[in-house]
């Protein structure tokens, strides 16, 4: 299996204080891998390490053999890495359809066109990752009334707009109703089986991560303590142990 | 030697008041995040109110209790217009809060002239202080001496008070985190009145404690606000310690510029500014903002729609009244309806980047100004033929955006609106201090349309011809891809990045459309009035297109041309009563309170209320 | 003492909270337990105001304190200590502390500093210094410390052993037990069972934004199902 991402001994202070150490992973390409961990364990500064938000002070992750340290979030965009936001984003003063049309009109290097009208660029293309997403029947009402369900739904599309053959997801269901929650999740593991789009996400939902990640690495204090298939770390007495579900047995107070 | 050691001491002495009207402001803003656009005009108030307090209390002790009431007038004053306005917009976007306290600058300038007159009044000198003392051979005024006292005095007091008592640790926490303040049982309401209390009084002290240097006038509300602007920004947003080393750094520097470089005292604070902000972006004791707030003027949660039927035909039928104006109306009418497009332009060029791209602009002037001049100039030194001259307008215009916006840009919401001020202040030292040039206060005259176009019906259609295409062509930018990534990245500019969006070209590239258009609008200003003067950059001539927006309405893409439409016709109506500037800003703070929509979004809502009825 | 009715909170277009339903009697000493982002600190900021609930009530002393003012929750002598902590970081311990400062309370001790630097040693030693120059576990003393100082009668700890050494977790267990013999009634919220259940007897589970489990932690431990499915990973 060839790995689409490579991470090396990526590592990220805060004043001294380790938020992530030594993190290296492979991500093999079509996988869903989950991030998890207590709060603080360093999955948001991983995330944004790999996205170019954070620079991190050492290591590197190869994304198709090309190295993401010190890029710009748009360049690695650019590469073909797609992102969603634990707190949901999107262009709020816009309809459905011109949200994805504007990243759509992004992707095909339209941001600077002054000349055309930009509510009939890509409509066609829009309302069918509108469809895909299950969110066509609104593509004309305007992003700001949306349920939340549907903006995380929208966000998704507008990131797959972009075409991205990685997608970093951050707390994809965070907010959301139980039932919806596994809705979002069946669509999203859908949609990149059929487009072979790898994923790497962080999740709270332990329900969500057992039933849609493919493996499971688990960060403690910027480390990661395990990594492996969802059976494999749930039995893992090290995970159990940091990770609440110590029952009575094996508390580290 | 001897000069030298004056000269400073001069600066140090100037370096007072700036620094009490600094202090104030930086210490509203690290509390309650307004930028107290006002903030000059309590300067002023309290240079008047000192000068009537000193009718009644005379000897050297009056002179200082005098000041103190003075300070404690004002104070009480801006403790007064915390609660009736700004209390109620603490949670507004920025551009509300700032429109609202030019309201305030225009009432307070009216107020000011009903209650003292429009002489300047001469300052008393203060007395046992009014003679000069040798020194080095130079004499040195008593008063500055005891100016260079006060400001480290009121330094050490503002210290002690932010760091012995109660009530200043309580500022301190709150300048932090005030959720957490409050929720430690600590009541916010009252610490934000107690914190614009003391701000506006520390602003009426600085203003009264000038009065023997430089009287009272109706000039020092705006006068003031640039350097104290530049001064907050040098120092650090919300640092007093900051604010006191950037006064006396500017004062120093702004009087040995007296001494060596006469003609660029103005500009050159400017330029410690700029050089400041270079090394270090945030001030010498500032600190970057951990979070970007929301966009300054906020989200409309309506998209961007095509005008319907009727709005279209209300458009034809105003084009097609505009056609037949010099038919039926009357020379009068042309001048005004000239001034409404030229102002419509100018207006339209700030609502494009203010509206779709959230960057407010307080020094739009520069780029209309810039254009104005730029014509003016090519006409007066290079004969240039008015219709290259009003290709030149705009290309003036586009650059300087581009040069501002390049170092603007870096800083987001507030410290964007004041570098973008301090920018237009800069222009206008130009205009004004340049004298063999720009004719300083004479301005340039003469620049009159070519032969073809001197007729006023003729200029009529040729600035609807050129406003109106203009104004058409920003519509047709929103609507382009342009305009939508534009959008984006001020709905939410980390999803714009992670979309492919170049964040910072498609600002900059903004701002380079707006400068273009206002410079054009400069342009055509120009020739309509046949002279430009230093006027058209002033902090008034920002405001206005500021006001413009605002009174259209922020989100509707038309709201220009309403908001210019009141403006003039508001001003024309008003300019014949008396007190207009006080009518107009209770207008603007109405609106700001009640209908924060403006004109044109009120109307639309009702329009749609109506139709979905 | 404390009671919460049928709340239901946002964040932004979020649902977070669910009808959060449950009380807290005086003296007690009550666990909110839970996974990351199941709810845990919206519960406190809700009863605190500093999220406002769409719909429900808080009941505080018999009194409605939904939509008050969270300055005038934190005056009737509810006292919160944050998860991010939020110490202000350019005050000194000692300015921090005169932050929280609050009048005294019949039928409660008056906390002073003297007496908070006796129970928290380390942050005497550091009084002169600034808060952003503390360690992790003594900026969690300090927040602590500095609610104390408003003397509350129900505190609200989000998630105290979070991010400390374990030595220090120690310390904090045997603090909260201290508070609790004074008579402070605490809520804390917790991802650390262990820790929870040594100083707190009663256990309420909460998963989702749904309060799933309310009682003893022996009866918590008895239910099989309910540790399966909420605790385990």
């Amino acid at each position: 299996m060839n790995a689409v991402l490579e991470v090396r001994g990526l590592s990220k202070a805060f004043g001294g204080v380790h938020a992530v150490e030594d993190l290296g992973f492979d991500l093999r390409a079509g996988e869903r891998l989950a991030l998890i961990g207590p709060n603080g364990a360093g999955k948001s500064t991983s995330f944004q390490m790999l996205m170019g938000e954070l620079r991190p002070d050492a290591g590197t992750a190869c994304f198709e053999g090309v190295d993401l340290v010190g890029m710009e979030p748009r360049e690695i965009w650019a590469l073909g890495v797609g992102r969603t936001f634990q707190i949901t984003s999107v262009f709020a003063s816009m309809t459905v359809a011109e949200n994805v049309q504007t990243a759509l009109q992004a992707r095909n290097g339209q941001s600077f066109d002054p000349f055309r009208r930009a509510r009939a660029l890509h409509r066609d293309e829009a309302i069918s990752l509108l469809e895909r997403v299950g969110m066509a029947e609104q593509a004309d009402r305007p992003a700001s009334v949306l349920a939340y369900g549907d903006v995380k739904r929208l966000e998704f599309a507008i990131a797959l707009a972009g075409e991205p053959r990685l997608l970093l997801m951050d707390e994809p269901t965070a907010g959301m109703a139980p039932r919806e929650r596994h809705a979002l999740m069946d669509l999203v593991s859908g949609i990149v089986a059929e487009r072979g789009i790898s994923v790497l996400f962080t999740e709270h939902d332990m329900d969500v991560v057992f039933g849609h990640a493919d493996r499971i690495m688990v960060l403690d204090r910027g480390r990661l303590i395990a990594d492996g298939t969802p059976d494999a770390v749930r039995a893992d007495a090290k995970v159990r142990s940091v990770y609440l579900g110590s029952g009575a047995e094996t508390g580290h107070a | 030697m001897g000069l030298l050691v004056a000269q400073l001491l001069a600066g140090l002495a100037n370096a007072a008041a700036l620094f009490l009207v600094a202090s104030g402001l930086s210490l509203i803003f690290g509390v309650t995040r307004i930028v107290n656009f006002a903030h000059g005009s309590l300067y002023m108030l309290g240079a008047y109110c000192g000068y009537t307090a000193l009718q009644y209390l005379t000897g050297p002790l009056g002179f200082w209790a005098a000041a103190l009431a003075a300070a404690v007038a004002v104070g009480l004053f801006g403790l007064l217009v915390e609660c009736l306005i700004l209390r109620r917009l603490y949670k507004a976007p920025e551009l509300f809060q700032l429109v609202a306290t030019f309201g305030v600058v225009l009432v307070v300038q009216d107020l000011t002239l009903m209650l003292w007159g429009a002489e300047d009044l001469l300052g008393p000198r203060a007395p046992g202080l009014d003679r000069a003392v040798m020194l080095f051979g130079q004499p040195v005024p008593e008063y500055d001496l005891a100016l260079i006292a006060v400001a480290p005095l009121v330094l050490l007091g503002l210290w002690l008070l932010m760091t012995k008592t109660r009530a200043g640790i309580l500022i301190r926490a709150a300048t932090q985190d005030r959720e957490m303040v409050g929720a430690l049982g600590i009541n916010q309401s009252l610490l934000f009145s107690g914190v614009f209390f003391l701000g506006a009084a520390l602003a009426g002290l600085g203003g009264a404690l000038q009065l023997p240097k430089g009287g009272a006038d109706l000039t020092l509300d705006l006068g003031i606000l640039a350097p104290a602007f530049v001064v907050v920004v040098i120092g650090g947003m919300g640092s007093i310690g900051g604010a006191f080393v950037a006064a006396v750094l500017i004062s120093v520097v702004n009087v040995f510029g007296v001494l060596y470089l006469p003609e660029s005292t103005l500009v050159l604070m400017y330029v410690v500014m700029a050089v400041v902000l270079l090394v270090r972006p945030h001030g010498l004791f500032g600190r970057a903002e951990l979070q970007a707030g929301p966009p300054a003027a906020g989200i409309p949660d309506r998209p961007l729609a095509p005008l319907g039927p009727r709005w279209r035909t209300a458009a034809l039928a105003l084009i097609g009244l505009l056609a037949v104006l010099p038919l039926i109306g009357s020379d009068f009418a042309l001048v005004l309806a000239t001034d409404i497009v030229v102002l419509a332009l100018f207006a339209a060029s700030l609502h494009f980047m203010l509206s779709l791209g959230g960057l407010i602009s307080f020094g739009h002037a520069a780029l209309f100004g810039g254009g104005a001049y730029a014509a003016a100039l090519a006409v007066t030194y290079a004969e240039t033929p008015m219709e290259l001259a009003l290709l030149l307008a705009p290309l003036a215009g586009g650059w300087l955006a581009f040069a501002i916006g390049w170092f603007c840009l870096r800083l987001t919401g507030v410290y964007f609106a004041m570098l973008t001020l301090a920018f237009a202040q800069l222009l206008w030292s130009l205009a004004f201090q340049w004298t063999e040039v720009t004719g300083g206060d004479d301005g340039l005259i003469g620049i009159w349309p070519a032969a073809w176009a001197s007729d006023g019906t003729v200029y009529y259609y040729l600035t609807i011809v050129l406003g109106g295409g203009a104004i058409l062509m920003l519509r047709h930018l929103a609507h382009s891809p342009f305009g939508y990534a534009l959008r984006a990245a001020r709905d939410s500019e980390k999803r714009a990045r992670v979309s492919g969006i170049r964040v910072d070209r498609v600002r900059l590239a903004a701002m380079v459309v707006s400068g273009t258009m206002a410079g054009l609008a400069g342009g055509l200003f120009v020739f309509s009035k046949g002279s430009v003067f230093p006027s058209a950059l002033e902090i008034a001539r920002s405001f206005d297109a500021l006001i413009m927006v605002f009174l259209g309405g922020v989100d509707a893409l038309g709201g220009p041309l309403v908001g210019a439409a009141a403006l003039t016709l508001l001003q024309d109506w008003l300019s014949r009563l008396e007190s207009w500037r006080l009518l107009l800003g209770l207008a603007v703070i109405a609106i700001v309170l009640l209908a924060p929509t403006g004109i044109a979004g009120f109307a639309g809502r009702l329009l749609r209320r109506r139709e979905a009825s | 003492m404390l009671e919460v009715a049928a709340v239901n909170s946002f964040y932004g277009k979020a649902h977070i909270l669910f009808d959060v339903s449950f009380s807290v009697g005086k003296g007690e000493a009550v666990a909110l337990l839970g996974r990351n982002g199941a709810g845990k600190s919206t519960v406190l900021k809700s009863i605190l105001q500093l999220v406002r609930p769409e719909s429900g009530k808080v009941l505080f002393e018999g009194r409605d304190i939904t939509r008050l003012p969270p300055h005038r929750i934190a005056r009737l002598g509810l006292g919160y200590v944050p998860e991010e902590r939020r110490i202000f970081a350019d005050l000194t311990v000692s300015e921090n502390l005169e932050v929280g400062r609050q009048p005294a309370r019949t039928g409660l001790p008056l906390w002073t500093p003297e007496r908070l630097f006796e129970l928290f040693p380390n942050l005497a030693e550091r009084r002169n210094a600034l808060g952003g120059t503390l360690s992790g576990g003594e900026q969690q003393m300090l927040t602590i410390a500095r609610t104390l100082m408003g003397n509350p009668r129900l505190l609200l700890l989000d998630e105290p052993s979070e991010g400390i050494a374990p030595v220090i977790v120690e310390q904090m267990a045997r603090t909260i037990r201290a508070l609790k013999d004074a008579g402070v009634t605490v809520l804390l919220s917790e991802q650390n069972l262990r820790f929870a259940r040594t100083v707190a007897e009663r256990a309420l589970i909460i998963d989702s934004g749904h309060i799933r489990f309310d009682g003893s932690f022996v009866d918590l431990e008895a239910d099989a199902e309910i540790s399966a499915s909420y605790l385990a990973v």
